[in-house]
């Protein structure tokens, strides 16, 4: 009695993995299903406007597949011109963040811990503001008529106003500013925990600060240069709300694509295609990665 | 490169070396000389200064002043890179994104050394601290043992004129300890390396050490071999940080050239001690006995001096010998360590029995410190 009783009882284990489970369920794969089914529709007009999926037919379900969306990315070369695109930008900018995150990141893991509270608010500070108007003040400064040119005209530096406004470069600027803090702090956490003797062990077997630094600091710090490069390669590919605001005309990025599509042209079938394309283009290197990680610590762990 | 050496007994050299951080004095003038080939250890409790000292000695901390000198030359302000001195850290340091082989090699990859050279090095060292079977391994798959000589190994690759090994054994279980440090000792041998260990254990720095300096509060307080700190110590600090022992407070009453009485409260008899002393008269000094030469017995001593009377309070059996707890009639408690085979040749006392603990006049020690 008590034992079928106990085994009909969930376990404590299975109730504490549940949530995280029915969340991603929820809000990750279900979303994903939707965004899925929408990119097999075809356009039509009402309500929702993309065709069912499966209609009766003479009471037979009929599975109705149409492949226009992705036929579509695939013939017109500007859509495949956009995901190169998105990737050259989200990779520049991934690499200026590193390059710019790294030692900001050093300088305040290896500061005395007072000193490093003060550094690490200051680091998490913007996002007490709305991601919004970040980039609007961006705006404000790289304008032709903004601080910025007003700036370098006033100190006779030039004399036209310097066109970053409305280039890639604006672009690129708004999204190292805005993803930098993403690279930051899993750094700083991997820096932070670094045991210094194993630089003092390098000096003392003969290395030099820049040597010991190589050799010993940067390969123990790359699980914290890789997630946070992570947390900024992946939304910068798809990001709507920088491009839109700073970019050109011609700054073709996956995100203004996808916009575009749902709401100027109401194509939802092909916005979604684009979606699950760039999901896959995504999804599919990292998943890689992953397993190739796990794999060879699995192999260095049982050698 | 180096002017000629001072003497073989001035290997290294350290002096007047005073270190103060903020306003806290962690070592404050020690002067101190090693010979070359010498295994020296540094004794002390936490916050002694002897780990200030390693550290000055291997380059991480530099002296507020004082120099300190390896073999005839200045190396004070040498930085730790282009010292002639290896370290084997406390818990390590192993790299620990390096294999076995490549932690070794990194100390000469830094000197330049050609490849294949580097090689016949890497392996020469591991096979002397046998684990050349493991050079493919990364350090988290090693014991801990393995990687301490492993860490051994990467601080003998480079020929080092000086050894440095910061608390060698504490990260290393009790049981394999002792014979560890016996084994760490055959290998500096073997090598030919002039070493300074720091550590706060006594039995380690007596099992390695040939001879040890004792710290305490950023100073040196007793420098020789461990038989002559143990036997003679100088004050009750060190008569009580090596090793147990019991302490006595009196004053001097007989003070003759080749022998002293003291008066003790603690004791039913004046203690005689056969060898003179420096201080005068009616000084008051402590007495130290090691537990190791007090005798503890049913029947009341003949003698006039040196003796006691007492009731068992504890006794805790030991394997090779037994420890006595005597509460004297004074209240002041003794402690006695009586050999198995002693113990069982006599009417030994047991818990509650009435005892008098005795000792020869040669056995105590008088401290003024």
């Amino acid at each position: 009695m008590k034992t079928t009783f106990s085994r009909l009882k969930p376990s404590a284990r299975t109730l504490a993995i549940v949530p995280p489970y029915a969340w991603l369920v929820a809000f990750l794969l279900v979303p994903f299903l939707l965004v899925l089914k929408i990119s097999f529709a075809d356009l039509q007009f009402g309500i929702p406007p993309y065709t069912p999926l499966i209609h009766l037919e003479d009471g037979i379900a009929k599975l109705d597949l149409h492949w226009r969306g992705y036929q579509m990315l695939f013939s017109d070369s500007l859509y495949l011109a956009t995901y190169l695109n998105s990737l050259k930008m989200a990779a520049v900018t991934t690499a200026w963040c590193i390059l710019i995150g790294y030692p900001v990141a050093y300088y305040v893991a290896r500061s005395s811990p007072g000193t490093r509270n003060v550094l690490l608010l200051g680091v998490i500070l913007p996002f007490w503001t709305s991601q919004l108007l970040r980039v609007y003040a961006w705006v404000g400064i790289l304008r032709n008529d903004g601080l910025l040119n007003q700036l370098l005209m006033t100190l006779g530096l030039t004399h036209t106003p310097v066109e970053i406004y409305r280039t890639d470069l604006a672009v690129y600027i708004g999204m190292i500013y805005a993803y930098l803090p993403f690279f930051i702090l899993p750094l700083y956490a991997n820096l932070v925990k670094m045991d210094l003797r194993l630089l003092e062990a390098a000096y003392d077997l003969g290395a030099r600060p820049w040597s010991a630094f190589w050799r010993i600091t940067v390969p123990l710090s790359m699980p914290g240069v890789i997630s946070g490069a992570m947390l900024v390669f992946i939304p910068c590919v798809g990001e709507y709300v920088i491009p839109e605001m700073l970019g050109g005309a011609n700054t073709l990025m996956m995100g203004r694509v996808m916009w575009n599509e749902f709401f100027n042209n109401a194509d939802w079938p092909m916005a979604s295609a684009v979606t699950i394309v760039m999901v896959l283009l995504l999804l599919v290197p990292l998943a890689l990665f992953q397993y190739y990680q796990v794999r060879n610590q699995e192999r260095e762990a049982g050698r | 490169m180096s002017s000629p050496s001072l003497g073989a007994d001035e290997f290294v050299k350290v002096e007047e070396v005073v270190k103060i951080f903020g306003d806290t004095v962690a070592v404050s003038s020690v002067d101190l000389s090693v010979a070359r080939n010498e295994i020296f250890a540094l004794l002390g409790s936490s916050g002694s200064g002897k780990s200030t000292l390693l550290r000055m000695l291997a380059g991480f901390e530099r002296p507020t002043s004082g120099r300190i000198l390896l073999d005839g030359e200045d190396i004070t302000d040498v930085p730790p890179y282009r010292r002639p001195v290896n370290m084997m850290f406390q818990s390590y340091a192993l790299f620990p994104h390096m294999t076995v082989e490549a932690n070794v090699a990194f100390g000469l990859k830094q000197e330049g050394v050609p490849k294949a050279e580097i090689h016949d090095r890497v392996y020469e060292a591991l096979a002397l601290v046998q684990m050349a079977a493991y050079t493919r391994r990364k350090p988290h798959q090693l014991s801990g043992g393995q990687q301490q000589r492993v860490a051994l190994a990467r601080s003998l690759v480079k020929r080092p004129k000086l050894l440095l090994l910061d608390e060698p054994m504490s990260a290393l279980d009790k049981q394999i300890r002792q014979k560890t440090q016996i084994e760490l000792v055959k290998i500096i041998e073997q090598v030919g390396v002039t070493c300074i260990l720091v550590t706060h254990d006594q039995e380690e720095a007596m099992t390695m050490a040939q001879r040890l300096a004792v710290m305490t509060e950023g100073q040196i307080v007793q420098c020789g071999t461990p038989q002559d700190v143990y036997n003679f110590p100088n004050s009750r600090f060190v008569a009580g940080f090596i090793g147990t022992t019991n302490l006595f407070e009196g004053a001097i009453v007989v003070d003759e050239p080749d022998h002293v009485a003291i008066e003790s409260g603690d004791l039913s008899r004046r203690l005689y001690v056969s060898h003179g002393v420096s201080e005068p008269l009616g000084m008051q000094v402590a007495v130290s006995i090691r537990p190791e030469r007090v005798v503890v017995a049913r029947e009341r001593p003949g003698a006039d001096f040196n003796w006691s009377h007492g009731m068992v309070s504890h006794m805790a059996w030991m394997g090779g010998y037994a420890l006595y707890q005597v509460r004297l009639d004074s209240g002041k408690m003794v402690e006695a360590s009586v050999p198995s085979l002693l113990l069982s040749r006599m009417d030994a006392p047991g818990i509650g029995d009435e005892a008098y603990v005795s000792w020869d006049a040669d056995s105590a020690t008088v401290l003024a410190a």
